[in-house]
């Protein structure tokens, strides 16, 4: 029999370059991939090198140790386009992006499997800690939580469709961080250097807000005001600001106020009480359902609006092909618009969307 | 057909010649010497070195082999004549340089770190082909225009610029003219007697020299500041210990190509227009990018609509077919070429490109073996795409890959 070729999404870490070391292990022929996402002066880096240039060297010097072929994509196009852009516009219409969403859903899991299909490999993989497999009795590829729950990275990933899923593997999946370092250790595949990875790739610093004012200029201050009206005082420019943040907004007040929402329209600020901040609904659109094609009956599960957070109980009524509308059990805190909202059936993904 | 190798990037570099490598191999084992010492083991080298220089000379038509001096390669060799000659118009207040929008990034990076020691840069559009006026160096001239730098031949669509033409016009006017010949030496003539070239680059791995090696010719008289600083090789114009296998090498190289060089330019002008032909007649949608005048003989370079290049090149790879697609990216991945947008491609053309530049290695069956595989790989890649998806529908295109 002839070996299943993969080809490894390679970021020069940890666990992209364990994930390739285990899948060579299991008797697969593996080859390993960067993608070139953005230049460093696009992202505010003086020096006139490419993208994120160490970390490609990185991925290819584990390639090298590990004697695998290595290529390099540049898709920095598409990361620019779907990825860059549409933070900068999400946060300018008042909603908290995810770009690594995006990035899995445009990139990771569209160009470059698109890319691993026209080289002739039968699978790709990647380092997330999730794992997948195929469920005889309903027929589908069902998406599963890490088992280390503190790494487990099944919230960027509801997106994935059947064909991407059949087409993955995680090989770090089933595995605890731990682990997987001592076995890059072993392999000599750890970089000194390397610091963990950021939150958001493309703004090294942390600072999304000078990120965005990069990309579409100062954007006015205005109002910070109660619910009901009552002005407070002024802010800096609504991309400064982000739903359920408390501290950093200059205001003070009889009880502990929180940013409840921001009226782009209007250029206010609107803060409010705990109590204000939660919501007992959302809408979510560009819904992605792994465990069944669409809902005919309104589904009790859980639910997760943020990346890290305990998943609580609710109910999901699909109300068209695309939108669904959520009840929590009890208020939920800080839903943000932007922010994606994943579905969970115990452990399994059910699948998700994009908050509205 | 047989699956086959077929090396098509000759424009990126070339393999070692049976006698450039026969040359070198005593100067890496026993002819060790360093021609800067006093012993007979390092004055064996220097002749040698001497002998390289004499040879250089004579395949350029330069008046005397003290005016070429050797560097590292291309790049340094443009470095050196485009701030050196900067900051020699700099003496006399000139801080005007004259370029072109095509030119190699050795040059370009060139021009932008001049303007960022206050020089003005005039980067004079190519047209559609590819082409720079000698009028439109003659417009752009002014008092304080310090140096015109145009390339002798594009790399990426091969344009051959009127440097006889531009180089008048300089001498006329009383301004350095250089050129970057990395692209012609050894593979077109050459006669500096003939023209008014005052510096020249060459790359020696373009003509089947080592990589590593390559020569700035500089006009007697030209008192050029040097880049590299140190001890007084090159007469002081280039410190460094001479790289003296690969410098002879490279002699023996440039002396083998000059020979035939026009016999060996009509055979590949011939495979070159086959090539063209088949490929725009047997693809839909396919443009050649570049003019089919003025154009050096081994350069193909096509676009097709609705595919990348970087997957063209990966699946070309895997059919055993060596070639390129805009400039390599530091990553080892590919950005879309400069050159192509700026005679007016659009992005996704640009994107789409393909450079297949022929060499003395090539033969008949490699064209027939790239006429063979490349539609049916375009036709596949196209069935995957959804950019020419995209476009069948948004212009009624009939997909023809279906």
């Amino acid at each position: 029999m002839t070996k299943k070729r993969v080809l490894a999404a390679m970021s020069g870490g940890v666990d992209s370059s364990a994930a390739v070391k285990l899948l060579l292990d299991k008797g697969y022929e593996v080859a390993g991939a960067t993608m070139h996402l953005y230049n460093n002066e696009d992202i505010g880096i003086r020096e006139k090198t490419c993208c994120s240039l160490n970390d490609v060297e990185d991925a290819r010097l584990v390639a090298l140790k590990l004697g695998i072929d290595f290529h390099v994509f540049n898709f920095s196009d598409e990361f620019k386009m779907r990825v860059m852009d549409d933070f900068v516009n999400t946060y300018l219409s008042g909603g908290t992006p995810n770009p690594c969403i995006e990035c899995n859903k445009h990139l990771k899991f569209g160009r470059f499997l698109e890319r691993a299909e026209l080289l002739g490999f039968d699978y790709i993989a990647t380092g997330h800690y999730v794992t997948s497999h195929y469920d005889e009795a309903s027929g589908r590829w069902l998406l599963k939580r890490s088992a280390d729950r503190a790494k487990d990275q099944s919230y960027v990933l509801y997106g994935m469709t059947q064909h991407q899923l059949a087409h993955t593997i995680f090989p770090v999946g089933d595995m605890n961080k731990t682990d997987i370092r001592a076995l890059a250790e072993e392999n000599g595949l750890i970089n000194a250097h390397k610091r963990d990875s950021q939150d958001i790739c493309f703004i090294p610093d942390g600072d999304y807000a000078k990120f965005i004012t990069e990309a579409a200029g100062e954007q006015p201050a205005g109002d910070i005001v109660l619910s009901d009206g009552t002005v407070l005082g002024t802010h800096r420019g609504l991309i400064h600001y982000t739903v359920g943040q408390r501290r950093g907004v200059g205001v003070s007040y009889s009880e502990p106020l929180f940013v409840t929402a921001k009226d782009m329209v209007q250029n206010k600020l609107i803060m409010g009480t705990a109590e204000q901040l939660c919501s007992k609904t959302l809408t979510a659109g560009e819904v992605n359902f792994i465990t069944v094609d669409k809902l005919t009956s309104p589904l009790k599960c859980t639910a997760q609006t943020r990346y890290h957070q305990q998943d609580v109980p609710c109910t999901v009524f699909q109300t068209d092909e695309n939108t669904v509308k959520v009840e929590f059990d009890k208020p939920h805190k800080a839903i943000s618009k932007g922010q994606a909202v994943v579905f969970y059936d115990g452990e399994y993904v059910v699948g998700g969307g994009k908050i509205l | 057909m047989e699956k086959r190798f077929v090396y098509a990037d000759n424009a990126a570099t070339t393999n070692v010649s049976d006698t450039a490598f026969n040359a070198m191999l005593p100067f890496l084992k026993e002819q060790y010497g360093n021609p800067s010492s006093i012993y007979s083991l390092g004055m064996e080298a220097a002749k040698a070195v001497l002998n390289a220089r004499r040879q250089v000379a004579e395949a350029l038509g330069a008046t005397r082999p003290s005016e070429i001096f050797f560097t590292s390669g291309g790049s340094e060799a443009d470095n050196m004549a485009v701030i050196g000659g900067a900051e020699l118009g700099a003496k006399c207040g000139k801080r005007h340089i004259i370029t072109s929008n095509i030119e190699h990034h050795a040059v370009l990076h060139s021009c932008e770190y001049l303007e960022s020691k206050d020089f003005e840069v005039t980067y004079l559009p190519a047209d559609e082909n590819g082409l720079i006026s000698a009028e439109q160096v003659a417009d752009a001239i002014r008092e304080d225009t310090a140096l015109v730098t145009i390339m002798a031949v594009n790399n990426e669509i091969g344009s051959i610029q009127p440097i006889s033409e531009i180089g008048s016009i300089c001498r006329e006017r009383g301004v350095l003219f250089h050129t970057d010949a990395v692209q012609a030496v050894g593979h077109m003539e050459i006669d500096l007697k003939k023209s008014c070239i005052d510096m020249l680059s060459l790359s020696g791995h373009k003509f089947h020299s080592p990589k590593g090696v390559g020569a700035l010719y500089v006009r007697s008289g030209t008192d050029l500041p040097s880049l590299i600083h140190g001890g007084a090789q090159e007469r002081g114009k280039r410190a460094g210990t001479e790289n003296v296998a690969g410098i002879v090498a490279m002699g023996a190289a440039i002396t083998e190509a000059a020979a035939d060089i026009s016999a060996r330019s009509e055979c590949l002008a011939k495979m070159r227009d086959r090539l063209t032909d088949g490929i725009l007649a047997s693809i839909p949608h396919s443009r050649l990018n570049g003019g089919r005048e003025c154009r050096a003989a081994g350069n193909v370079n096509v676009s097709f609509r609705g595919i990348e290049g970087e997957s063209l090149l990966l699946a070309l790879d895997i059919a055993g077919i060596a070639a390129s697609s805009g400039s390599a990216c530091t990553s080892g991945s590919i950005d879309p070429s400069h050159v192509l947008t700026a005679i007016g491609l659009p992005e996704e053309l640009a994107k789409g490109s393909l450079r297949l530049t022929l060499g003395d290695n090539n033969t008949d069956d490699d064209i027939d073996y790239i006429l063979k595989v490349l539609p049916d790989t375009v036709k596949k890649l196209r069935r995957m795409s959804p950019m020419w998806q995209r476009i069948c529908r948004e212009e009624g295109i009939e997909d023809y890959t279906i």
